[in-house]
């Protein structure tokens, strides 16, 4: 039998938005994975803490506040820290395309927009999951 | 010829015409989809006739524009006497990058101030809170004391102009402090004139920025029900928002429904404490999204204006004014794409007007880059000339509810209303709002809407334009805004000096007060206003609630 992918929606800060962050764990479930949802207000310490107890594969980082130059890097780091660096971590929000080189520079693998079919985040990580 | 005849006889000519004209076109000219469905999954029939209305009575049900049901309109002239007020939600960065904006915003034209606060202000923390890391200034401005709001509203007029802030969990201790500045200045709290968002209930359903569990937090919002009142009348105390829960995914028809059920509880609220309803119901406002099905906003606007005078009437409401479900409209930032963002200027456009069609009586036009960022300037200022244009070119101001008495338009407020009761009902079921919030009743709705829209619109049976039709290879680049990068460093020394330079025992003092009597029954707003007048910090005033009330926690469901 095929390992499922596990996969740690989280939603660093204080951001509350959370439509997205829904929405993408529903499709990344329907499709077949294994979804583990933080809930709001999450520090990087303790999205990290989940994703090791969870034993995730992939990380997905939703921020619409504009913090994600500070939050989505802190989360990177910690888990590489951690040596999860086999760990997938991909973003997504309301995130200027200027700010995505440096994110990726930063470990963070894909970025997502608004107007992405859900579909694309799933095949991404589908081909692109490390473990 | 009386009118049930002539209804019958339209009935008669209708299946006539489907039979021998509709019918024949369609087979020369094929339907476009098999249903028409508006965004709450209403379905639209190929035409509206008398026949739909025909249980609408005109002056039971519609009747003149200033009086009982106002489905018309809360004023009797609307826009032909006081255009609705432009107001533009505005903050980022620092107090005194976000005061030049307001500066820049009033040049051009715009006639009320909104102002949006960054996460750590929304939460009740200083600048310099742990939490607040990454947050200074990116989703609107902080504001940790006295100080900060003295720098925002520098050299604007505070008995002039009317300023609204979206604050909730801590929506006591921002508005004491726009008091205590207006104070400072020397102007009484009376001729002081604004909006205070306040609202609790929606923070739960939808936007997720609370901090004390629902009991103590209905207690404060009645304390500035009742300290509005008889303090600052000219003050709307609270803005009951369907904008958030619109935004969070759900449909139009349970943005209304969950909005008006939230107001009849803050109105239920405030009764059992003892107030009367017509004390406080005058000051009561309301706050809705313009999404993109055009005709379905304009008749939620109208549906919501008879429903609530009706609810007012059977709560027990005797003046006019505690009738009226006056309202803001922003127009939806979940529609907005970050795919050719110049589009978003026409669909802002077609949102405003929905909005002033259904008699809005102040609005903010989103800026076009908002799908990537804040508002650059001249974003802002477009966005801004689309409701002058609205306002002065288009002619849609020069009679009252331009719409009214269409029979699709007629028939759809109507049906609106019967789906919001249908809503009523079912959270009554619940138990009541607060037990159906604790149920995650509302959550799990909308996350089921937002869930199918997504859904429908990867299936290309939701069309965006630039997003799954009409695409464009390379994205058009637009500018962005920049923040100044020092802004936060000199927050937080100004935050420092303060601490520094106050007297501190007398800030301490307060807050012991502000305890005892939190822990009692007392009105806290007087409470509150000496603590910021002492110079207490927003994150301190704010410790010490959240020390007696608790924190809430939710209930993760998608």
């Amino acid at each position: 039998m095929i390992k499922k992918i596990r996969v740690l929606v989280a939603k660093p800060g204080l951001d509350g938005h959370d439509r997205g962050a829904k929405i993408v764990a529903r499709a990344l479930r329907d499709s077949g994975m294994e979804v583990v949802y933080t809930g709001l207000h999450q520090t990087a310490a303790q999205i990290v803490n989940t994703a090791m107890q969870e034993d995730v594969d992939v990380v997905g980082l939703s921020l619409l506040s504009g913090a994600h130059m500070t939050l989505f890097i802190d989360v990177a780091k910690l888990l590489k820290e951690k040596q999860m660096d086999d760990v997938l971590i991909v973003g997504g929000g309301i995130i200027p395309q200027e700010d995505v080189p440096a994110l990726k520079k930063a470990g963070i693998a894909a970025v997502f927009g608004p107007g992405t079919p859900v579909e694309d985040i799933v095949s991404y990580i589908k081909k692109n999951v490390k473990r | 010829m009386d009118e049930k005849e002539a209804v019958k006889q339209i009935k008669e000519k209708r299946s006539d015409w489907e039979k021998h004209v509709y019918s024949k076109a369609i087979k020369d000219s094929p339907e476009r989809k098999s249903k028409f469905k508006n965004l709450s999954d209403i379905e639209i029939k190929n035409l509206y006739t008398p026949e739909d209305t025909k249980a609408v009575d005109y002056l039971k049900d519609i009747g003149f524009p200033g009086e009982f049901p106002f489905l018309r309109s809360v004023h009797p002239n609307q826009y032909r006497g006081k255009l609705w007020t432009m107001r533009q939600f505005a903050g980022f960065g620092s107090a005194e990058e976000t005061n030049k904006r307001y500066h820049y915003l009033l040049s051009h034209g715009e006639t009320g101030l909104s102002v949006a606060f960054d996460y750590p202000t929304l939460y009740g923390y200083d600048t310099d809170h742990a939490l607040a890391r990454g947050e200074f200034g990116k989703c609107g401005v902080a504001i940790s004391s006295i100080v900060d709001m003295e720098l925002l509203f520098h050299d604007i007029p505070l008995d002039m102009i009317t300023t609204s802030m979206t604050i909730n969990g801590p929506a006591a201790i921002i508005w004491a402090m726009y008091i205590a500045n207006a104070e400072n200045q020397g102007i009484s709290k009376d001729r002081i004139g604004g909006t205070i968002q306040n609202d609790i209930l929606k923070e739960y359903i939808a936007q997720k920025s609370y901090i004390f569990p629902p009991e103590p937090s209905m207690r404060l919002i009645v304390d500035t029900f009742e300290y509005g009142f008889k303090n600052v009348p000219k003050w709307n105390t609270i803005s009951i928002s369907g904008y958030h829960i619109r935004e969070a995914g759900s449909t139009a028809v349970q943005e209304l429904a969950f909005t008006l059920g939230d107001g009849i509880e803050y109105v239920k609220a405030a009764m059992q404490r003892g107030l009367s309803i017509d004390d406080f119901a005058p000051r009561l406002s309301f706050f809705f999204n313009a999404h993109n099905d055009f005709f379905e906003e304009i008749a939620k606007y109208r549906a919501a204006r008879r429903i609530w005078a009706k609810e007012m009437k059977a709560l027990g409401a005797k003046k006019p004014r505690s009738l009226w479900m006056r309202f803001h409209t922003q127009t939806a930032g979940c529609s907005l794409t970050a795919q050719q963002p110049e589009i978003n200027i026409v669909r802002v456009t077609m949102q405003a007007l929905a909005a002033v069609f259904g008699g809005t009586q102040s609005l903010h036009t989103n800026s076009m880059d908002e799908a990537l960022a804040l508002p650059s300037e001249k974003a802002v200022r477009i966005a801004l000339r689309t409701q002058q244009i609205i306002a002065e070119e288009s002619g849609v101001t020069d009679t009252v509810d331009p719409l009214g008495g269409s029979y699709y338009v007629e028939w759809l407020t109507s049906k609106m209303e019967d789906e919001t009761y249908k809503y009523f009902d079912k959270v009554e079921r619940l138990g009541g709002v607060i037990p159906a919030i604790e149920k995650g009743f509302f959550q799990r709705e909308i996350a089921e809407s937002a869930y199918r829209y997504q859904k429908e619109t990867d299936a290309n049976q939701r069309i965006i334009v630039g997003v799954n039709r009409y695409k464009l290879d390379e994205q058009p680049s637009i500018p962005i805004l920049k923040m100044d990068e020092k802004g936060e460093e000199r927050q937080i020394k100004r935050l420092q000096k303060l601490r520094k330079d106050r007297d501190d025992a007398k800030v301490q003092g307060y807050l012991l007060h502000l305890r005892k009597a939190a822990e009692g029954t007392d009105n806290l707003m007087p409470f509150i206003l000496n603590c910021v007048h002492s110079y207490a910090t927003l994150g301190e005033t704010c410790d010490i609630l959240r020390e007696v009330f608790g924190e809430y926690k939710e209930q993760a469901i998608y």
